[in-house]
C-alpha cells in the first residue's frame, strides 16, 4: 500500500476534516483464482461503476456495518494470466480489498488484491509538483535549515488552501473574517462571490480575498439563494481554521469596546 | 358463438400458456431496464466538477491584515502546511506521520485518509 498520503503539519491538522470524505483514485493489481478470460474481467469491472453497498473487510480500522460507497470509474489497464491491472476512482472509504473480493464473487472464480497505489486523495495527486517522499523531506529540511532559503521550504510544503481546493468556496469581505474566526454563522452581507454547485447542507469552505482558509462550514442554503439573499444566515462554521485577531474586528459590542477603539 | 372450454386439460395449457408469456413479459423489461441502466451517466468524480465563481458583490482587502497563502513568513508557511507524500510500503500512515513530525521537529502532525494495509 504505497502512494499519495498527504501529511498536515501542525495548524493545518484542522483541514484535515475535507481531505477525509474526499474522492480518492488508486491502481490496483487483483489476481485471480482462475481464467476467466479478459471480456467477462472488462464487463464486470464496469458493472462496479455505480453505487455499491459494501462491508467493511475483516481487518479493517471501522465498525464492519453495510455501507454504501460510489465508484465513480474503473478503468481496466492489462491482464498477464491471472494478474490484472485497473485504475478505480472512487468515494473515501470505499475498500478496494473488499471491492477485489467482491469483482472475484460477481466473476466466480474469486480474486484477491495483490498491490495497491493511491494515484489520487481529494486534490494531491501523484507526480505533481510537491509529491515527494521521506527522504526528500528529510533532505529538503536540512536543506532549509542550513541556507534558510523560503524557496526550499515551498519545494516540498505546500499551503493548507491547496487541500481544500475541491470545497466549493465562499469569499467573504474583511470585516466579517474576525466573526466567523470567533465562531459567529456567516450572514449574507457578507458574502462576496461564491462557486456554483453549493447546495443546502453540503461542506464550504469560507475563503478572505487574499485566499487564505478562514472555516470549513456547513452551507445554510444554496448557491442560487444565497446569491439572492441580502440578509439571513448562509452558513454555520464547523471548523475554524485561522486563529481569531488575524483581521480587525468587523462588530461593536457594548461601550467598553468603542472606549477602547 | 362459442362456448368456454373449461376441462381440466384446456385448464391446464391455458396457466402454462399464462406463464410463458409473464416470463417473456419479465425479461422483455429486465433486459430493457439493464439496457437502460448501462447507458446510465456513471456519477461524477468530485475532481471532474467544473465550478464557476459568481460574484454577488466587490470589496477591497486591506493589506495590513493577513498574507497571502503563498506569501507567508516560512515559520508560518509550515504552521499552515501540507506534504503530499509518497507513502512507501511497510510502514503504517500513521508512523509515517510520526516520522514527518520527527524529522521537521513539530508538536501535530496528521494524515489526509489512512493508507490502510
Amino acid at each position: 500500500m504505497t502512494g499519495v498520503l498527504p501529511v498536515t503539519l501542525e495548524e493545518s491538522t484542522k483541514s484535515v476534516q475535507a481531505l477525509l470524505h474526499s474522492g480518492k483514485e488508486y491502481i490496483c493489481l487483483m489476481k485471480l483464482h482462475g481464467e476467466p478470460g479478459e471480456e467477462k474481467v472488462r464487463s464486470v469491472l464496469k458493472e462496479f461503476e455505480d453505487t455499491i453497498y459494501q462491508r467493511p473487510p475483516l481487518r479493517a480500522r471501522v465498525k464492519r456495518q453495510l455501507r454504501t460507497r460510489t465508484i465513480y470509474y474503473s478503468d481496466f489497464f492489462e491482464m498477464d494470466g491471472r494478474n490484472v491491472l485497473f485504475k478505480v476512482g472512487c468515494e473515501g472509504g470505499t475498500y478496494i480489498r473488499k471491492l477485489c473480493y467482491d469483482v472475484g464473487e460477481v466473476l466466480g472464480c474469486g480474486a484477491h488484491m495483490q498491490e495497491l497505489r493511491r494515484t489520487r486523495a481529494g486534490p494531491f495527486v501523484e507526480g505533481d509538483a510537491g509529491f515527494v517522499t521521506l527522504h526528500d523531506v528529510a533532505y529538503w529540511f536540512m536543506k532549509w535549515q542550513e541556507q534558510k532559503d523560503e524557496k526550499v521550504l515551498r519545494n516540498f510544503v505546500q499551503p493548507m488552501e491547496k487541500s481544500l481546493a475541491l470545497v466549493p468556496k465562499v469569499h467573504v469581505r474583511d470585516s466579517a473574517v474576525d466573526a466567523v474566526c470567533h465562531g459567529a454563522n456567516l450572514t449574507a452581507p457578507g458574502v462576496l462571490s461564491l462557486e456554483t454547485g453549493i447546495s443546502k447542507g453540503s461542506m464550504i469552505a469560507i475563503f478572505t480575498l487574499k485566499g487564505e482558509a478562514v472555516a470549513l462550514a456547513k452551507a445554510i442554503a444554496s448557491t442560487d439563494e444565497i446569491l439572492k439573499m441580502d440578509h439571513g444566515i448562509v452558513a454555520q462554521a464547523l471548523r475554524i481554521l485561522m486563529p481569531r485577531g488575524t483581521y480587525p474586528k468587523g462588530w461593536r459590542s457594548g461601550k467598553r469596546d468603542v472606549q477602547e477603539n | 358463438m362459442r362456448l368456454k372450454d373449461t376441462s381440466p386439460r384446456n385448464l391446464a395449457h391455458t396457466a402454462r400458456r399464462n406463464i410463458v408469456l409473464k416470463l417473456l413479459y419479465f425479461s422483455a423489461f429486465f433486459y430493457a431496464y439493464r439496457s437502460v441502466a448501462s447507458n446510465m451517466p456513471r456519477s461524477i468524480a468530485p475532481w471532474e466538477i467544473q465550478r464557476k465563481l459568481q460574484v454577488k458583490a466587490e470589496d477591497k482587502t486591506n493589506p495590513r491584515y493577513g498574507c497571502k497563502p503563498e506569501e507567508r513568513p516560512a515559520e508560518e508557511f509550515m504552521r499552515y502546511g501540507v506534504i503530499n507524500l509518497d507513502k512507501t510500503a511497510g510502514p503504517t500512515s500513521h508512523e509515517v506521520a510520526a516520522w514527518v513530525k520527527r524529522i521537521l521537529k513539530l508538536q501535530h502532525v496528521g494524515h489526509g485518509g489512512t493508507l490502510e494495509a
